[in-house]
């Protein structure tokens, strides 16, 4: 990549709240294309309201996200899919009552144009061998790391260059949790970049390339995952000895 | 025989009570919107086609290929103008917006087209009738079930096998989620109820070959879509074709003990299910 490429996503000074809460106060953050971004920071840090920022999901103002360098804020969330951004939400929000072909084919039904190498169900199979057979199944039948499985399977078929996951590790299994991180490197490799929302910061920085910390709608901490020290996390994340930017 | 005759003249007549239900199926079983005017927009299609076929001389089968895309643009319309403003978890802002709507276009047609009653000349079908044995069956109602039963079939089909149907669905289950999975839920909502309402464009035509219709009609075909639906089970199709079937046979058994107890039998038997199977008859508990 040139110097002069925009980033994939940046914010410029996000703003967001709701109603009269403000949970943003300006947050500066870039992705590149390919690369894993980690946000780690408390409850309440603002975590999920960026990530619902970005996905058009909340009201901002046009100039305050950009992709690929263009003005993409405050988009609608169908629009933001087709110009490459997914999400696996919190909570996974699946589709029930719909089987988990149906989940994983509302998605590919509605797509970004798809790049050299598309995500296929045979390609979601293969990274979660256990969908296969339970493809049939309706969703709400599965187990929560399965359905976690459907909710990332459904966002990599909508063919993202951009891939925001939040919490995906919530209250799940620690084995389960170890198999879901280890499908992600199968995901960057295809060129797609990840923004992870994780409460376990040291999944979050073994995960990550790089990694922003937030507190109270505000970045704390940023840099490269592995030169950060956990005690400089232990600043950011609770505000201790720590200028508040 | 007498019950005989009762049995499939109740199947007939349910094959009509389907296609006013099929689209309070998808609205109010699958989207959960409640229509008011789902029973005015079925009197203002058949008051549209019986006008067209007086002024323009169409016959029954142009009347029915007139109003069904005119049906599904009402319903479009409906949906972008009005209904997406109240669409949500929530079904009251609908009934209201809709309960409106019902009255303000029960009252535009008085003014058009006066309380007279009309009917749509069917060029000699609704007498024709052909002897199964020693029961007379109509010509024209069987046809009517025969298009019941496919449009039931198109409609289940649609919505479990097309992107469409994904769409719907996925949308009624989680209407951010499914903004977050790439779709325009407005855009669905509008095609569904342009579906819904062409759909009536069936019903409209028939109803007024059948026997008559009259601007303050809409309440009863609203009642029987209710029944219909609620009789076979929210959110599912073929159950709605099924609930129009039992309110069919319900009413013309109960024609046939009294010729004034028809249609009380119909809601008794309606309020039957409500006390014993609230889910429906296909609806899951």
């Amino acid at each position: 990549m040139t110097a002069a490429a925009p980033p994939l996503l940046s914010t410029h000074g996000l703003l967001a709240g709701y109603g009269d809460l403000r949970a943003l106060h300006g947050i500066d953050l870039t992705v590149h294309a390919g690369e894993t971004v980690a946000l780690i920071g408390a409850n309440g840090a603002g975590k999920s309201t960026l990530l619902r920022a970005v996905m058009g999901l909340m009201k901002v103002a046009p100039a305050m996200v950009r992709l690929d360098g263009a003005e993409a804020g405050g988009r609608a969330p169908h629009l933001m899919v087709k110009s490459g951004v997914a999400i696996v939400p919190e909570g996974r929000r699946l589709f029930t009552g719909m089987t988990v072909e149906e989940n994983l084919r509302v998605t590919l039904d509605h797509a970004a144009p798809a790049g050299v190498d598309p995500w296929t169900l045979d390609r979601v199979y293969a990274l979660f061998p256990i969908l296969q057979e339970k493809r049939r199944s309706p969703v709400e039948s599965l187990s929560g790391g399965q359905q976690q499985m459907v909710s990332i399977g459904r966002a990599l078929l909508a063919q993202p260059r951009l891939l925001l996951c939040d919490e995906i590790s919530l209250g799940l299994a620690p084995r389960v949790v170890k198999e879901i991180y280890a499908a992600l490197p199968a995901i960057t490799a295809a060129g797609t970049a990840l923004v992870i929302v994780e409460q376990d910061v040291g999944l979050a920085k073994q995960a990550s390339d790089r990694l922003y910390c937030l507190l109270e709608g505000r970045v704390t901490l940023q840099g490269r995952s592995d030169q950060i020290t956990r005690d400089a996390i232990g600043a950011a994340y609770f505000g201790v000895s720590h200028a508040v930017a | 025989m007498l019950w005989l005759d009762g049995l499939i003249q109740g199947i007939l007549l349910g094959g009509l009570y389907a296609q006013y239900a099929l689209g309070m199926a998808l609205m109010f079983g699958v989207m959960k919107i409640v229509n008011v005017t789902h029973g005015d927009l079925v009197v203002l299609l058949a008051l549209i086609g019986i006008s067209f076929a007086g002024q323009a001389g169409l016959g029954p089968w142009g009347v029915l290929a007139l109003l069904v895309p005119v049906g599904a643009a009402i319903g479009w319309g409906l949906q972008r103008v009005i209904l997406n403003r109240v669409v949500g978890a929530d079904p009251l802002p609908s009934l209201i917006a809709t309960f409106g709507l019902s009255v303000a276009l029960q009252n535009l047609m008085l003014e058009i087209w006066s309380a007279d009653t009309r009917s749509l000349p069917s060029g000699g079908l609704a007498q024709a009738s052909v002897a199964l044995g020693p029961i007379l069956v109509g010509v024209l109602p069987v046809i009517v079930l025969a298009c019941a039963v496919a449009l039931t079939a198109g409609l289940d089909g649609t919505l479990r096998f097309t992107r469409f149907g994904r769409a719907l669905r996925a949308a009624t289950a989680d209407v951010e989620a499914a903004a977050m999975s790439g779709i325009n839920p407005q855009r669905v909502y509008a095609t569904a109820t342009a579906v819904a309402v062409g759909i009536l464009g069936f019903a409209a035509t028939f109803q007024a070959m059948r026997s008559t219709v009259a601007p303050a009609d809409g309440p009863f075909q609203l009642i029987y879509a209710f029944e219909a639906v609620i009789i076979g089970g929210l959110g599912s199709i073929w159950g709605a074709f099924i609930g129009a079937m039992v309110l069919g046979v319900s009413q013309a058994i109960g024609f046939r003990i009294d010729p004034g107890f028809g249609i009380l039998a119909g809601h008794l038997v309606f309020l039957a299910i409500l006390a014993f199977r609230p889910q429906g008859i296909m609806g899951k508990s």
